[in-house]
């Protein structure tokens, strides 16, 4: 019997795991994906709000500032790469200066430092916002943060410190038990005394499956351009339009890893893993953001995609209890403001609700660090050296475009939640997601993992089972 | 800090032709740095024929043909490592370069020739529409999958642009047992050879589809379906034109990209061809650093990429022997109506050589058409072409005494024929 | 009157052949010579790979020496799958020998130390 069955390994089910590591606990993640965040987590504009636009009085805007202050420690502990460049919320006609001061007022409500800022200023922070602009709120504790590695790291260090974490297997069935549950996956049976779905959009399906429920969580998607990283200096802040009832509109921003990001567009979906793209939406996603940015470099993009956000119909992340089972915890429907808010809700369901089911002991050996990774370009160039002669596999660069080396890719398969994939490995190294999209390093990155795990390079998948990107042998052979 | 008088950055055909020229100069102090555990660079997955007809007078596949120039750099000594994978270099030509057997190094280069090739577009730059399934690939990664590992990525195909990497991987995986249902082609005309539209499509009745493409890939795990579909002159969709092909696989052919991400960070300009832009030496706006082959323009034809590549040989070693003045009379070289790109941009004609090469290629096909090379209103050149188009690259040598020094623009146009 | 691309360079000219079997629009003679055979039996280069027995490559690549009939392409193709080729093996090595019965063979392209 487990003493608690995380349901999902997104951002908030890694992170709510890693919380309950450092309890004397036994704990479970069951993940339907073949990677740690690989749905939502994966998909979204990897921003770390600063929480003035949610409504005050909210879980949104309650959560999304404490996860805000929570962050840089965090990101130093797991490293993961954040930087609080500051988000600056863009007026282009005098009609939006009033919505301006009316979100610095609700800025104020939710405890979140602003400041308005004149057109004169603007554009000398930000050269290449449109001269239209009439004004601005700067927010300076809003930050970017590199997705892939956080929900990872998060997950690493719960596994480091004995939680055990299943792939691939999804969760078919909950019966309720004298004492707790039994979950049926698709793999086996398993008991827990406490339940906690993150099941991210799924979290309505399986939070159905122990009692009648009276909301839902849909799927909005959103599409998004990457930019390559020349466009150097596009813009310094995450940039926003005012925000509508629709979301926080379409930003431009740069990310952690030094491309640029645009969009996200927003239209319900019927199929909640439905991710395409269509052209319409893109050229709106582009309209919008050239009238905040007239000079985005739209021949340089890289890639598009899109991810879908968990919406729940009650218009507010669904944190708490099943009402029958308070060993039943939901924290689900986790949308924007999600990603900076998910520390501060593992936090808290940890110490609110698992606290009133199970003795919670602290772990003495508990550390909330994982192994450091190298970092190669902090590196100066004799510490470079220094560590190709103890290693040399660092010197061999495998992807072109991002300078991934041999070695990196070597640490992270040795690592607790190794990537079993391409798409897995490309989220926690870079490789191939440069401006070849893995055109050169890709058989290179299978040749890896295949030898890694003493399986046939056609045995590798780009991301899911099933998905193998060298699937047929040809002349006849059997693999 | 090593020191090497020239220093070449990329192995493939460029490269390797450019050291050998070099060599064959008197330049003895050269390295090539390749980023492969081989010399030869793309032409070791090219394995169909082709290659050679201008530089041997005979037809060999890419392996072949590359292996006879990697012999020659063998038989001369000249010095190369592989794997060893160039991650700067500085305006004052310190090229840094990484590898498991040297680790990280510095090298004090006198003179630079790039030569690191090309990508190939792919599904992000050309952000196809629908789903994200796997099933996506480049027709250079099938062909790489195909040629050196053994792997089919799919067994029903259909590929996107008629470059000619898409219309031989029509081929090959047709031979390998896969079925190609068709080529959909964004222009009115093919991006490919004739010769492969013959041989790789009509041979096994493939269907080239002109002025059509793709308008949704669909699949959730594994690409299940795509759709294309007919576009008019402004590149619109048609409605109504739509066709479903039921496939696990989409190829894309639908162009090259110079690989100057090493000249990027030099903050030098580029040309029209997404290469630098370059003089008669194939010297960059830097003297000393050279680009030639594929990473200046694309080009149709390996033999030309050798001929460029020898050209920035000749640069780098007049160069290295301080004959070149980088100064005189210079000319601005435009491109006039209907010419997509001129190579090279600048001519200083004091520092050329007795011929000066021009290469170009048209915007768009053109039949009846009269091509003139002016140095300001005077006609230099005139080339009768009955029939011309992108496809195809144009190399004009004109002789350096045809230079008048009397107007500083040098223009290349499509002049049509009434 | 036929028109034909011819297929020998990567020039491409377009062929026109009467009923005599008089070809013009050809650049080289070669043009003549692939014209003629292109309407009594046409004939093709085949390049391929076999399987290798090598620790560095998976695949040779080969190509059949002289330009084999077009019916035959598909035959001498099975045939290739059948071959495994040993270490060493250089440029221009025979491969198969008289492939599908044509007189041609197939001869490796690349060498293949080890």
């Amino acid at each position: 019997m487990f003493d608690v069955i995380v349901v999902g390994a997104g951002c908030v089910g890694a992170l709510t795991a890693r919380k309950l590591s450092s309890y004397q606990l036994n704990v479970l993640v069951i993940e339907k994906e073949n990677d740690v965040g690989n749905a939502t987590s994966m998909a979204n504009s990897a921003i770390v709000h600063s929480g003035y636009d949610p409504v005050p009085g909210t879980l949104k805007a309650k959560f999304n500032v404490l996860g805000n202050k929570m962050y840089p420690e965090l990101c130093r502990d797991l490293d993961v790469h954040f930087e609080q460049i500051g988000s600056l919320t863009v007026a282009l006609y005098d009609e939006q200066i009033p919505m301006l001061k009316e979100l610095a007022e609700r800025s104020k409500q939710n405890g979140v430092e602003v400041k308005l800022l004149s057109k004169e200023e603007v554009l000398e922070m930000e050269p290449n916002i449109s001269p239209d602009v009439k004004g601005a709120l700067l927010a300076p504790s809003a930050g970017i943060v590199n997705p892939f590695t956080l929900v990872v790291h998060a997950m690493e260090n719960a596994v480091d410190h004995g939680v055990e974490l299943h792939l691939n297997e999804e969760v078919k069935e909950i019966k309720s038990l004298q004492e707790g549950f039994e979950v049926i996956t698709s793999k086996g049976k398993y008991q827990t005394k406490v339940l906690i779905n993150c099941a991210g959009i799924y979290g309505d399906k399986i939070h159905s499956l122990i009692e009648p429920i009276d909301y839902n969580i849909r799927a909005r998607k959103g599409q998004y351009f990457v930019l390559d990283h020349y466009a150097k200096g596009l813009v310094n802040h995450v940039i926003f339009p005012l925000p509508s009832e629709k979301g926080k509109g379409i930003l431009v921003s740069p990310t952690t890893s030094g491309n640029y990001i645009v969009g996200p567009s927003s239209e319900w979906s019927d199929d909640k893993d439905l991710v395409s793209c269509d052209k319409p939406t893109l050229d709106n996603v582009r309209a919008q953001a050239q009238a905040m940015v007239p000079s985005i470099p739209f021949n340089q993009v890289i890639r598009i995609f899109a991810g879908n956000r968990p919406t729940p119909s009650t218009h507010d992340f669904v944190i708490g209890t099943a009402k029958q089972y308070p060993n039943f915890i939901n924290a689900s429907g986790i949308e924007s403001p999600g990603l900076v808010s998910s520390p501060a809700i593992a936090e808290y369901i940890v110490e609110t609700y698992v606290s009133k089911v199970l003795t919670l002991v602290k772990k003495d050996s508990w550390s909330g660090k994982v192994r450091p990774r190298v970092h190669l370009n902090e590196l100066s160039e004799s510490e470079r050296n220094a560590l190709i002669k103890k290693d040399h596999h660092f010197g061999r660069i495998i992807c072109n475009c991002e300078k991934v080396t041999y070695g990196e890719i070597l640490d992270e398969l040795s690592r607790s939640v190794p990537p079993h994939s391409v798409k897995a490995l490309k989220k926690r190294t870079r490789a191939g997601f440069g401006k070849c999209q893995g055109g050169f390093c890709q058989p290179l990155v299978i040749q890896i993992l295949a030898e890694h795990y003493g399986v046939m390079f056609s045995d590798i998948n780009y991301d899911k089972l099933g998905s193998e990107i060298c699937k047929y042998s040809t002349k006849g052979e059997e693999k | 800090m090593i020191r090497h008088r020239l220093v070449i950055i990329g192995g493939g055909s460029a490269g390797m032709a450019a050291a050998v020229k070099a060599y064959e100069l008197g330049e003895k102090d050269i390295l090539i740095l390749e980023k492969n555990n081989y010399l030869g660079g793309i032409l070791n997955q090219c394995i169909h024929n082709g290659f050679g007809l201008h530089e041997f007078k005979e037809e060999l596949t890419g392996p072949e043909f590359m292996s006879r120039f990697s012999k020659q750099v063998n038989e001369l000594g000249i010095k190369y490592r592989l794997n060893a994978n160039v991650l700067s270099i500085s305006k004052d030509k310190v090229v840094t370069y990484s590898s498991e057997e040297d680790g990280l190094v510095e090298v004090q280069a006198d003179a630079i020739i790039l030569t690191t090739g090309c990508y190939e577009r792919n599904a992000g730059a050309i952000q196809i529409a629908g789903d994200r399934p796997v099933g996506v690939y480049t027709a250079g990664q099938a062909q790489l999958y195909l040629n050196c590992y053994g792997y089919l990525v799919g067994k029903k195909v259909f590929i996107l642009g008629s470059g000619d990497i898409g219309l031989i991987m029509a081929r090959r995986m047709t031979l390998e047992g896969a079925k190609v249902l068709g080529v959909a082609e964004l222009m009115p005309y093919s991006a490919g050879l004739n010769r492969n539209i013959v041989q790789c499509l009509q041979d096994f009745n493939i269907p080239l589809y002109l002025s059509h493409t793709v308008k949704e890939v669909r699949g959730k795990n594994r690409v299940e379906k795509v759709i294309i579909a007919e576009v008019d002159e402004k590149m619109q969709f048609i409605p109504g034109t739509e066709m479903e092909f039921d496939c696990d696989t989409l190829l894309l052919s639908v162009g090259l990209i110079p690989n100057n991400d090493l000249f990027n960070s030099l903050g030098i300009k580029f040309s029209k061809t997404r290469g630098a832009v370059v003089n008669q030496d194939m010297e960059t706006e830097i003297p000393g650093i050279f680009s030639a082959g594929n990473v200046l323009h694309v080009h149709d034809l390996v033999d030309y990429v050798v001929s460029e590549a020898r050209e920035a040989a000749v640069g780098a070693v007049k160069y290295l022997n301080n004959s070149t003045k980088h100064a005189g009379f210079a000319y601005e070289i435009k491109q006039g109506f209907g010419i997509g790109y001129v190579v090279p941009q600048v001519l200083n004609i004091d520092d050329a050589s007795e011929k000066v090469s021009f290469k170009f290629r048209v915007a768009k096909p053109f039949k009846d058409i009269v091509i003139n090379i002016k140095e300001g209103e005077r006609l230099l050149k005139k080339i009768i072409k009955p029939a011309i188009v992108p496809s195809e690259m144009e190399i004009v040598y004109l002789p350096k005494e045809l230079f008048q020094k009397e107007d500083h623009t040098i223009t290349v146009s499509v002049e049509e024929r009434k | 009157m036929r028109e034909l691309i011819c297929i020998n360079c990567p020039r491409g000219c377009r062929l026109k052949v009467d009923d005599d079997l008089n070809v013009t629009g050809n650049f080289c003679p070669r043009g003549v010579i692939y014209a003629k055979n292109e309407l009594t039996h046409p004939v093709r280069t085949l390049t391929s790979t076999v399987k290798v027995q090598s620790t560095l490559e998976r695949r040779l690549p080969v190509k059949s020496s002289e330009p084999l009939p077009k019916e035959k392409v598909f035959d001498a193709v099975k045939e290739l799958d059948a071959v495994t080729v040993k270490v060493p093996v250089h440029i221009g090595d025979v491969v198969i020998e008289n492939v599908s019965g044509t007189g041609v063979n197939i001869v490796a392209t690349k060498n293949i130390e080890k």
